[in-house]
């Protein structure tokens, strides 16, 4: 049953790898933040309240929180829809094709506990990881940007959900990372207010190099 | 107690910061904090107090080796500060004041963690409360050094947490209960699953490195540090990359306990070399004074990598390194700041004969520099010869000489670059800024005050000190 979810999930990767649009991307990402967040439900035998409100934090802010206020910022910024891409989308289908099965191999490779044997956990975080890595270098607008950054957070999440049971505390601290994310739309949109730029193209924040 | 009050304090001072009415007198919070925090943490270094063994916090060996040194860096700099937000009347400091105080607060929870989800936790803290500091001038060049650092640094972060997991499961796999201090892990040694704590350590380095700003994640460094205000880059550079410092030395005391500490210390030193290469080279070719100083802190923690990576003496030097390029870093960066202000401009191409302009921050600048590039008798001297001695006696000869090598062309570097500003004729739009830049004690006595603590490391350092590195190395050593 989690592993069905995993699965879902390495096939949202793929979608929002495919997508020529910011708002399909946000659905797609936002649909995994979801699939991410029925998981430790459904990987509990009886019912926990600390897994509970993993779950139910989880969904709130990678499902609907983060999503809404990305689709503020897209607006408030007015940028147009469409995604430039630096990676064609062909590319990035096949680059992220080739992660997932990187990371299937890889996962292989790892000694796992009897209990998680046969889960899908590992890959599926590592393939999460690529692809928002090839996100974040293969795109542009920031706001496709932070979605890379969203979708790498959510393998972290995946594979923080090995360790549930034993250390609690630290999987709920990675949900501070979503106040990473918080702070980048937030800038965004801070920015937008005391006007910066014409579009969030980060093509335009080349003043500083070399 | 005292240990927590290095937390709370600050962090009661950012609240005080962020209710405070009046503009003019809210930054004399910042040495008032800074005054108690130093007070506090040279207390604890002459008289250390016990720690329980499963304690997530405490003011262990480690923090005592390098966090007085980051409290006494903010005390100067929240001196310079006063002084700093008086010229910089048109930019409310509310929100400035606030998160500096609560970056010496979760700076110091950084260095007392001795557990590895509360370190992550307050690493994190730390990336997000400079968000602003670096946002202060509100340009779109800051900006967009805001963007990248929070990009890249947010990435780093986030594999950083991915590490943690990793050696959570390295745990886990060897039979442990979820047990995630830093002494439970070490005290698990050799059952810790092999491959997942190699795994742990590459996305730690990566991670933690990023934070510190070891070459090939430096690239938001320069941006950073070159569009802040002075003290914002010399508390980065002379704090932030500490804690992730010592992050990385409590992980790789976990890699020893394992077994794989031969892995470990290959890769400091790969990455310390790379780093410093990286540095040289670039310093060669930069003509921004400000982006300067973050090439040669990128070349300074390669330092601190190779050092860690040559064993107890090695690492006793780098602990060193870490007072002497702390204070000498921040003298720079705040004489450079007083240059940057009164020339208006930070490229060879508009600045030039700042020593007519400002004869006082440009002495200083050039003090600045040789102490930096190791000139006896400053500390970064005798830190960076026991660095060499140690690669000489654990037999890394060729990795000596290509630290002296890289040392060798940052120095041409910097002083293509310092020379370059100090000399020649001021253009003529500078000397009308100048003008309006009074060379205040507020903005020369804390850059005064840096180097004399970095003569003083280097021509008496304090018995105390070299006690507590002591220690820290054995801290970092104890597994059989």
């Amino acid at each position: 049953m989690v592993n069905l979810m995993v699965g879902l999930a390495m096939g949202l990767n793929l979608v929002a790898l495919g997508t020529s649009r910011l708002p399909a991307l946000i659905r797609a990402m936002a649909m995994q933040g979801v699939a991410l967040g029925v998981m430790p439900v459904l990987m509990e035998h009886e019912f926990d309240w600390r897994v509970g409100l993993v779950a139910a934090a989880t969904v709130a802010g990678k499902g609907l929180l983060i999503p809404s206020l990305l689709r503020r910022a897209m607006r408030a910024a007015n940028i147009d829809r469409e995604i430039e891409p630096v990676i064609g989308l062909v590319p990035s289908l096949l680059l992220g094709a080739g992660a997932t099965i990187a990371a299937v191999a890889l996962g292989h490779l790892l000694p796992l506990l009897p209990e998680h044997a046969g889960s899908l956990l590992v890959p599926g975080a590592m393939a999460s990881v690529l692809t928002g890595f090839i996100l974040l270098i293969g795109r542009l607008k920031a706001i496709s940007q932070v979605c890379g950054y969203l979708i790498l957070e959510n393998g972290i999440y995946m594979f923080g959900l090995l360790l549930i049971h034993t250390t609690p505390l630290l999987v709920e601290a990675g949900i501070l990372l979503d106040l990473t994310v918080g702070v980048f739309v937030i800038g965004i949109i801070v920015d937008r207010i005391q006007r910066a730029f014409d579009s969030l193209d980060t093509r335009k924040l080349t003043a500083l190099r070399e | 107690m005292k240990e927590f009050l290095l937390i709370i304090v600050p962090l009661a001072g950012a609240l005080l910061a962020a209710v405070w009415r009046s503009d003019r007198t809210r930054p004399w919070l910042l040495p008032a904090v800074g005054l108690v925090h130093v007070v506090l943490a040279f207390w604890l270094l002459v008289d250390p107090p016990l720690i329980a063994p499963g304690a997530w916090w405490g003011f262990d060996p480690l923090a005592r080796a390098v966090l007085p040194a980051v409290s006494l860096l903010f005390l100067v700099c929240a001196a310079y500060g006063v002084s700093y937000l008086r010229i910089r009347t048109e930019r409310p400091n509310r929100v400035f004041v606030a998160m500096l105080l609560a970056v010496l607060g979760l700076l110091s929870a950084g260095h007392q963690a001795r557990h590895l989800g509360l370190l992550w936790v307050s690493t994190e803290a730390v990336t997000l409360a400079s968000v602003p500091l670096l946002h202060f001038n509100g340009t779109p060049r800051a900006f967009e050094a805001t963007w990248k650092y929070l990009l890249v640094g947010g990435t780093g972060i986030a594999l950083s947490l991915l590490g943690s997991f990793a050696l959570g499961y390295a745990s886990l796999h060897g039979g442990g209960i979820g047990d995630l201090t830093f002494a439970g892990l070490v005290a698990q040694g050799g059952t810790l699953s092999r491959p997942w704590v190699l795994t742990a350590w590459v996305l730690v380095v990566v991670g933690y490195g990023t934070k510190m700003g070891l070459a090939p994640m430096h690239t938001w460094k320069p941006d950073a540090y070159g569009e802040a205000p002075a003290i914002v880059g010399a508390i980065l550079a002379g704090g932030v990359t500490t804690v992730a410092f010592t992050a990385i030395l409590r992980v790789r005391a976990v890699v020893e306990a394992a077994g794989e500490s031969a892995i470990a210390d290959r890769t400091l030193l790969a990455i310390g070399l790379f780093s410093m290469l990286v540095a040289a080279l670039f310093l060669l070719g930069t003509r921004d004074f400000k982006r300067m100083l973050a090439y040669s802190s990128v070349e300074h923690m390669g330092i601190l990598s190779i050092g860690a990576a040559l064993g107890g003496v090695g690492m006793w030097a780098a602990l060193f390194h870490v007072w002497s390029n702390c204070f000498t870093k921040g003298a720079l960066f705040l004489s450079a700041g007083n240059i940057r202000r009164a020339a208006g401009a930070r490229t060879l191409d508009e600045v030039g004969g700042m020593s007519v302009l400002t004869p006082r921050s440009a002495a200083l600048f050039v003090t600045g520099l040789f102490a930096v590039t190791a000139c006896p008798p400053f500390g970064p001297f005798f830190s960076e010869l026991q660095v060499i001695r140690a690669a000489f006696e654990t037999g890394h000869g060729p990795a000596a000489a290509m630290l002296l090598g890289c040392l060798l062309f940052a120095f041409f570097g910097l002083t293509r670059v310092v020379f370059g500003v100090v000399d020649g004729r001021p253009r003529t739009a500078a000397q009308v800024a100048g003008r309006n830049f009074p060379e205040t004690a507020g903005v020369i006595l804390p850059p005064l005050v840096l180097l004399g603590i970095s003569l003083w490391l280097g021509l008496a350092t304090p018995n105390v000190l070299r006690e507590a590195w002591t220690a820290a190395v054995a801290q970092l050593f104890s597994s059989p």
